[in-house]
């Protein structure tokens, strides 16, 4: 049933020069046919060489699926608006083929043209990112293709692999983890991704080891009609520190594209997690066709002392839903949130977080700045639970919003659960315009309109920015401008 | 049909209506409407179910929709015996209702000044306006109110009129021996240029569960100047669901503020249309809980014309294992410029065991506004406690003086030196049950 050496050569079928990543790459793709069932599902599996288990486990959440299917269980609570999709109209399995037909061993073994690919996203995968001393393993469509300075970590006890490598070499790992954050009851496209997921990253971090370098993954679609739905597991052990940054990019398609990715963090005793996303999937054209739908479900477990910081730059896709959180389930765990999120032209976005408290001393931050032009709307969703055990758990909450043009729509919705009077809870929010003041002075000291509007922006997300590993940083503002073009005047 | 429905609390309304069957009809405009409203009720029924459910997330209607109620009453009120316990002037415009029913003789015939007129059910113009701004099928309540509204009164302020003296309308339950329902009904026009306050508040002598389902309609044209105070303190055994309706014209001026204590479960729903440019609202409110009360405020302010000004302004004291809910709404509609809006919920927890949930949220369509909010929940600082102690106060009154100042902020929102008294009085009533029902919580 597989339909093997379908080349997919389809050129980028729209011209929109401000998405510069919009390149599709001619690569062989292996597809599964179009569609979900209990075969596809046992395929997916059989494909990865994967345990018993973990197919076991997939088809229990494909059930589960098609329950929540049946019973018309699709999320329809945020402010998105988009035509209901056909989950039977997506190829849920789409592998690059190597000309080999097997996984690269070495960088020289990659298809050249997915390294041209990866060349123009600018992501380094050769010899010359050691420079850039950045670990990155990049998943193409649904499928890890190479994962670099795996030898150099693993001196260290560090893994970091593709998740179908986790699945073969470090079952127990991933058995013990896998669903222990996010089940695959958790939610609509949870439970699809559980079922389907197709590789994604693993990362593991011994007991009192700092890693010594960012550990990075590059997420992009590039088979038209494809889903992506990858899995990251991360999984700070007792007293170590990782930092991971993510990347993702589409071709521009006609077609709306869905990612229903997971990401499950788990940071035991003392440990830190620090977790930065850039997601610039394709936004869909200036008049609001195509583009990536994103609805991912991200969240991490803070044990005792444990430390989980969620930074994110959306400019991307048609639509996002996504609610990074963090369970502060240990004793003086702490929770970060740090958000910029743009929705231009028909982008809509509806994005926050959820700071759940259950140990003592808890502490969670939660800074979010969401700009709104174009016809774009962009919502912030925020919770904060504290449960009763939660005794002296402080949380602070910060949310601007900033509009551009008098079509877009900003709105903020915070949902504040207080269970415990020992709790020390802020939540605060604005939403205003660029004022004319600032924009007048930066102007009468010579910057255009737009440059004003820049400069006020970056130094408005700011606080956000800031808390990215440097690369990201500059991208991030970068992104923001160009993400903004034509948004002022 | 919803997708969670419970048929039997739409069973237990349909019985009660039966028992009404041989009271006459209101005239068939009104038949028309009640219909509606039914049609819609018995579509929805009391929504018990939480999940998914925005408007009533929180708040649990199980014990409302467990308990049967009556609507017949037999005993009275004698209004001498009750003064000290209902805000009350002899120089004050004082209507009555008892036990859902206008009362216009219990007190002696009203002496209305020129431009200040009311009418009652019986009075067929009184039905003009009715249900144009809580439409029968706007919501569960609202439909169940028009369903079995029996009496209410019609106000109308005629242009360019200051009537001076507050229009207090008591709403009070006599000692009946038995569960009972209420669905009062105020229609309020304020006419162009004119200048009114109004004071609502709800009591209960007996001591069986009641339930209270006012509407309130509140009509503001161009200039007008409206202030609204709402007491709502019926017995702990009972049930209050309360809509109040506004829609304001051109330069109109909305002034409220709320009290909110007493029943197991109270509910107050306020929406705020500001249809012209310039309007400005106000809405302020304390609540305070206690026992296992849950108190819900749902309240909503719509800029749907330019250059508007609205503020909410919320507090809450919560002891015992009572719950409490703001659910802030602010929209700011398309072509709504230069809308300035904001909105707080301050709460203060002082016990183990109670919950609040607060969403003050926000919804903007328009670019050229300043809209801000915010929220916070947290106990009693345990400094300015130190503070008190050391210039020699004792720990109980010192915490009486730190609660008491924290409602202090909102009980001087009520101006009227009657009003202001009273509710002072009520809140230093309440402070010692809630220092009973509270916890020492944090640490120095």
């Amino acid at each position: 049933m597989i339909n093997k050496n379908n080349t997919i050569s389809r050129k980028s079928e729209l011209s929109n020069k401000d998405y510069k990543w919009g390149f599709s790459t001619d690569v062989e793709t292996e597809l599964a046919p179009k569609g979900l069932s209990e075969d596809i599902v046992r395929l997916i599996s059989s494909k990865k060489k994967e345990p018993d288990w973990l197919l076991e486990w997939r088809l229990k959440a494909f059930r589960h699926w098609v329950d929540l299917e049946d019973k018309d269980m699709e999320p329809n609570w945020a402010r998105v608006q988009y035509p209901r999709m056909d989950f039977q109209d997506i190829y849920y399995y789409a592998a690059p083929v190597s000309k080999k037909d097997k996984a690269p061993n070495s960088m020289e073994e990659v298809d050249p043209e997915m390294l041209e690919a990866f060349e123009k996203l600018g992501i380094p995968l050769n010899e010359r990112e050691k420079l850039a001393g950045v670990a990155v393993d990049a998943v193409f469509d649904s499928v890890s293709i190479a994962t670099t300075f795996g030898e150099k970590l693993s001196e260290m006890g560090i893994i970091f692999c593709s998740f179908t490598e986790a699945t073969q070499k470090h079952p127990e790992l991933v058995k013990k983890y896998l669903g222990s954050v996010v089940p695959y009851t958790d939610n609509f496209y949870a439970s699809l991704n559980s079922a389907v997921f197709s590789d994604g990253s693993f990362a593991y971090i011994p007991p009192g080891v700092k890693c010594p370098m960012e550990l990075m993954t590059y997420f992009r679609i590039n088979t038209e009609g494809s889903g992506q739905f990858e899995r990251t597991l991360i999984i700070a052990d007792k007293g170590s520190y990782v930092s991971y940054l993510e990347g993702c990019t589409a071709p521009m398609r006609k077609t709306s594209q869905l990612h229903a990715a997971v990401v499950e963090l788990v940071a035991l005793d003392d440990s830190e997690i620090k977790y930065s996303t850039i997601q610039n999937w394709f936004p869909g054209t200036k008049d609001g066709e195509g583009g990536v739908y994103n609805f991912v479900t991200k969240r991490g477990r803070a044990e005792s002392s444990a430390k989980i910081s969620w930074t994110q730059v959306e400019t991307g896709s048609a639509i996002t839903w996504k609610y990074p959180s963090v369970i502060l389930k240990g004793d003086n765990s702490v929770g970060e949130f740090f958000s910029v999120a743009l929705a231009n032209n028909h982008q809509q976005a509806d994005t926050g977080t959820k700071m759940i408290h259950i140990g003592r001393n808890t502490k969670s931050t939660i800074v979010s700045k969401g700009i709104s032009a174009g016809k774009g709307s962009n919502t912030y969703r925020g919770g904060v639970q504290i449960m009763p055990t939660a005794e002296n758990a402080t949380n602070h909450t910060q949310c601007d919003s900033l509009l551009i043009g008098d079509q877009c729509g900003a709105h903020t919705v915070p949902y504040i659960q207080v269970r415990n009077p020992s709790a020390k809870l802020e939540h605060e929010a604005s939403t205003s315009k660029v004022s004319d003041d600032q924009l007048f002075y930066l102007m009468s000291r010579g910057l255009s309109e737009e440059e004003a509007h820049h400069m006020i922006i970056t130094g408005w997300s700011r606080d956000v920015i800031k808390e990215l590993p440097f690369e990201f940083a500059i991208e991030a503002s970068q992104l923001l401008k160009v993400s903004l073009e034509g948004a002022v005047g | 049909m919803p997708k969670h429905f419970f048929p039997e609390s739409v069973k237990k309304f349909h019985d009660l209506l039966e028992t009404r069957k041989s009271v006459p009809s209101l005239g068939t405009n009104i038949d028309v409407l009640k219909k509606i409203a039914w049609d819609y009720f018995s579509s929805t029924g009391i929504p018990l179910h939480r999940r998914g459910n925005e408007l009533w997330k929180y708040t649990n209607l199980k014990p409302l929709s467990d308990t049967s109620f009556t609507l017949s009453s037999d005993s009275d009120v004698n209004v001498e015996d009750i003064v000290n316990e209902i805000p009350w002037s002899k120089d004050w415009h004082n209507i009555l209702f008892i036990n859902g029913m206008y009362r216009p003789d219990s007190l002696g015939k009203l002496d209305l000044p020129s431009g200040l007129s009311i009418s009652d059910f019986q009075h067929n113009n009184m039905w003009a306006n009715f249900g144009s701004l809580a439409k029968p099928n706007s919501g569960t309540f609202a439909a169940l109110n028009t369903v079995f509204v029996q009496d209410g009164i019609s106000i109308k302020i005629e242009p360019d009129t200051k009537i001076r003296k507050p229009i207090n309308i008591i709403f009070v339950v006599s000692e009946v021996p038995r569960n009972f329902a209420t669905f009062p009904r105020v229609y309020l026009d304020v006419g162009e240029n004119s200048e009114a306050t109004m004071i609502e508040s709800y009591i209960s002598l007996t001591s069986h569960p009641i339930l209270t389902i006012p509407v309130v309609e509140i009509e503001q044209h161009t200039e007008a100047i409206l202030r609204h105070y709402r007491i709502q303190m019926e017995n702990e055994n009972s049930f209050h669901i309360g809509s109040t309706r506004v829609g304001q014209k051109g330069s109109s001026k909305f002034e409220s503020s709320t009290f909110a204590t007493g029943p197991r479960i109270g509910r107050n729903d306020i929406h705020v249309s500001l249809n012209e440019p310039d309007a400005t609202c106000q809405l302020h409110g304390l609540y305070i809980t206690f026992g296992d009360q849950q108190q819900d405020n749902e309240i909503s302010t719509t800029h749907s014309k330019p250059s508007c000004t609205s503020g909410q302004f919320y507090k809450g004291i919560l002891a015992g294992k009572s719950t409490a809910v703001f659910s802030g709404d602010i929209v700011v509609e398309k072509g709504a410029q230069k809308s300035i809006a904001d909105q707080k919920d301050l709460n203060l927890l002082l016990s183990k065991g109670v919950e609040i949930d607060t969403k003050p949220s926000l919804e903007i369509f328009a670019d050229d506004v300043q809209c801000s909010h915010g929220a916070t929940a947290g106990h009693i600082d345990l400094n300015s406690l130190f503070y008190l102690q050391s210039r020699g106060l004792d720990f109980n009154t010192a915490k009486a003086m730190l609660i008491r100042g924290f409602a202090d902020e909102m009980i001087v929102e009520f101006e009227l030196t009657e009003l202001f008294e009273f509710i002072s009085g009520l809140v230093d009533d309440i402070i010692p049950t809630l220092q009973s029902q509270s916890d020492t919580i944090g640490t120095t």
